[in-house]
């Protein structure tokens, strides 16, 4: 019995339940069916990160610099946080999603020191958490546009970690992500060739030689840079370091012209 | 009813590229064609340039050839690495070293670097980047040394170092950190080595061996391999079954017995050419 200019969607015939002819959306899976669509690119980005482990301990670095696609728009962004004695993050990717884990974090770690939990959030412990909300996140059509190294102390032992905005979640003893992964993991694998351990001087040095590389050679990269030290006495993150005094662009003598 | 091939355009034929999309899209898959994957490189050192190169040519995910050679002749003072799709390469650089040769028979001199630049470009802009071939070309003649990198839609730079191929990036990491001008020979031809290692390790379009070709006022030595940086395994043991592994129980020989013999002559049949 069609009453004209009256639907069903007037007359509902239970409250709360599903009504014929719509999506219904199942009770505590809000995103599902709603037909939204949600931002799939990342507008203020970062670039790279590159972290290695040393003989001592763990070193992480990443420049700072906040890209609205090719406009350097903020270049104080510090993309390295000390999550814990034990952790350190540093992330790549969308800066909004960025701040809003470190957040989440930061009260993650607040209510285990409020809540009296003595065993502090390692490194490890840090890693495999990312990699499930990442994944997770991944899965629902919602993901945190973001590269992540974790890098710090898993039982004594020295970690490096890598989780990607897909769930991709790895540990290894070099690990950078975006371009870093084209230009500084073949420098710092060819140069533990050389030497095994490296010492933290060796590690500092090589480091900054790989983000000097990537200024060279990285659209979206820039001087100043952060850098991080994870030893088993704690983390120090050093800030506002600048590289430019280092550049060497003495090969410009050599350029004129294109043939 | 079969089109027939327009022979009188010379260059690429674009009269199937309707067809081909639509094959594609109803899911036929398009052969791949062989790519070099590669790391190449040069630099310009003291004494003139280093080239340098991987020797593993793809195939899609295949390795089509292990030791090919991608350092290519065009003239005793000039050599090309090439990056890109196998055929055209080849094809071009040879094109390019007879070219060049009649220009040196015709002008009775040593060909400049330059005129070997501007003749490939001018030919792969001209077919405006359908002719996949990104080269790396050095060479010394009697004004200095050059090193260029020509790209595959006919744009060249003159620089002191360079790299092309999926490799280019971690061959470039090791030249940004550590090229210098006037480099003596033996730090140059490590640092080139270096820097295909580089590519050969961390790209997986490129592997095998680390060709190297150096070229001064006097000449060109090309050292094919330069580093065999991949060595094939070397078995630990013979796995072979000795003799006398399986016992013989007992032995029985039946020969073949001719029982009848007869001739039969074998008529040519004529081809079916209706």
């Amino acid at each position: 019995m069609a009453v004209p200019g009256v639907c069903l969607q007037d007359f509902p015939l239970w409250s709360g339940g599903p009504t014929p002819g719509h999506f219904y959306n199942f009770p505590g899976n809000s995103k599902m069916n709603t037909g939204k669509s949600h931002t799939m690119y990342p507008s203020t980005s970062g670039t790279s990160v590159v972290g290695l482990v040393y003989d001592g301990g763990v070193m992480l670095a990443a420049d700072s610099l906040g890209s609205y696609g090719s406009l350097a728009r903020f270049r104080d962004v510090k993309r390295l946080f000390k999550v814990t004695d034990k952790a350190a993050l540093a992330c790549s990717g969308d800066i909004a999603d960025y701040q809003f884990i470190r957040e989440v974090i930061e009260q993650k770690v607040r209510d285990d020191v409020c809540g009296g939990y003595t065993r502090e959030l390692n490194a490890g412990a840090l890693h495999c958490w990312l990699t499930r909300v990442l994944y997770n996140r991944r899965s629902r059509f919602d993901p945190l546009w973001l590269e992540c190294v974790v890098a710090g102390y898993k039982d004594d032992e020295p970690f490096l970690g890598y989780v990607d905005k897909i769930g991709t979640a790895f540990e290894a003893k070099e690990v950078a992500t975006g371009f870093g992964l084209h230009f500084a993991v073949p420098m710092i694998r060819e140069a533990r060739e050389k030497k095994q351990n490296l010492s933290c001087d060796e590690a500092r040095k090589l480091l900054t030689e790989c983000l000097k590389v990537l200024y060279y050679r990285d659209c979206r990269a820039h001087f100043k840079y952060q850098l991080a030290d994870i030893t088993p006495e704690g983390v120090t993150i050093h800030d506002d370091l600048n590289l430019k005094k280092e550049t060497n662009w003495e090969v410009a003598n050599y350029i004129s012209g294109y043939e | 009813m079969m089109e027939v091939v327009d022979n009188s355009y010379p260059g690429f034929q674009f009269s199937n590229f309707a067809r081909n999309e639509n094959l594609v899209a109803k899911g036929f898959p398009m052969p791949n064609s062989r790519k070099t994957g590669t790391t190449i490189a040069g630099i310009v050192f003291k004494d003139g340039v280093v080239l340098g190169a991987d020797t593993r040519a793809t195939e899609g995910d295949i390795i089509a050839d292990k030791n090919c050679s991608k350092i290519h002749y065009l003239q005793p003072n000039m050599y090309c690495c090439g990056a890109g799709t196998a055929a055209d390469l080849e094809m071009t650089t040879q094109l390019m070293a007879s070219q060049l040769e009649l220009h040196r028979l015709n002008t009775g001199r040593q060909v400049p670097v330059v005129a070997a630049n501007r003749m490939l470009k001018q030919m792969l802009f001209r077919y405006q980047g359908y002719i996949g071939a990104a080269l790396v070309l050095g060479g010394v003649d009697k004004h200095d040394s050059h090193i260029y990198s020509i790209h595959p839609h006919g744009s060249t730079d003159r620089l002191p170092y360079t790299t092309m191929g999926s490799g280019s990036l971690a061959a470039m990491s090791v030249f940004e950190s550590r090229w210098k001008p006037n480099m003596e020979a033996k730090e140059a031809k490590q640092l080139v080595r270096d820097a295909i290692a580089g590519g050969v390790f961390n790209d997986l379009g490129s592997g095998s061996n680390i060709d190297l070709c150096i070229i001064t006022k006097d000449g060109a030595t090309m050292i094919r391999p330069y580093d065999v940086a991949n060595v094939k395994g070397q078995r630990q043991g013979k796995y072979e079954y000795k003799r006398g592994t399986t016992e013989v129980l007992s032995t029985t020989v039946r020969p073949i017995q001719i029982v009848a013999e007869t001739v039969k002559k074998v008529t040519v049949e004529e081809m079916d050419t209706a």
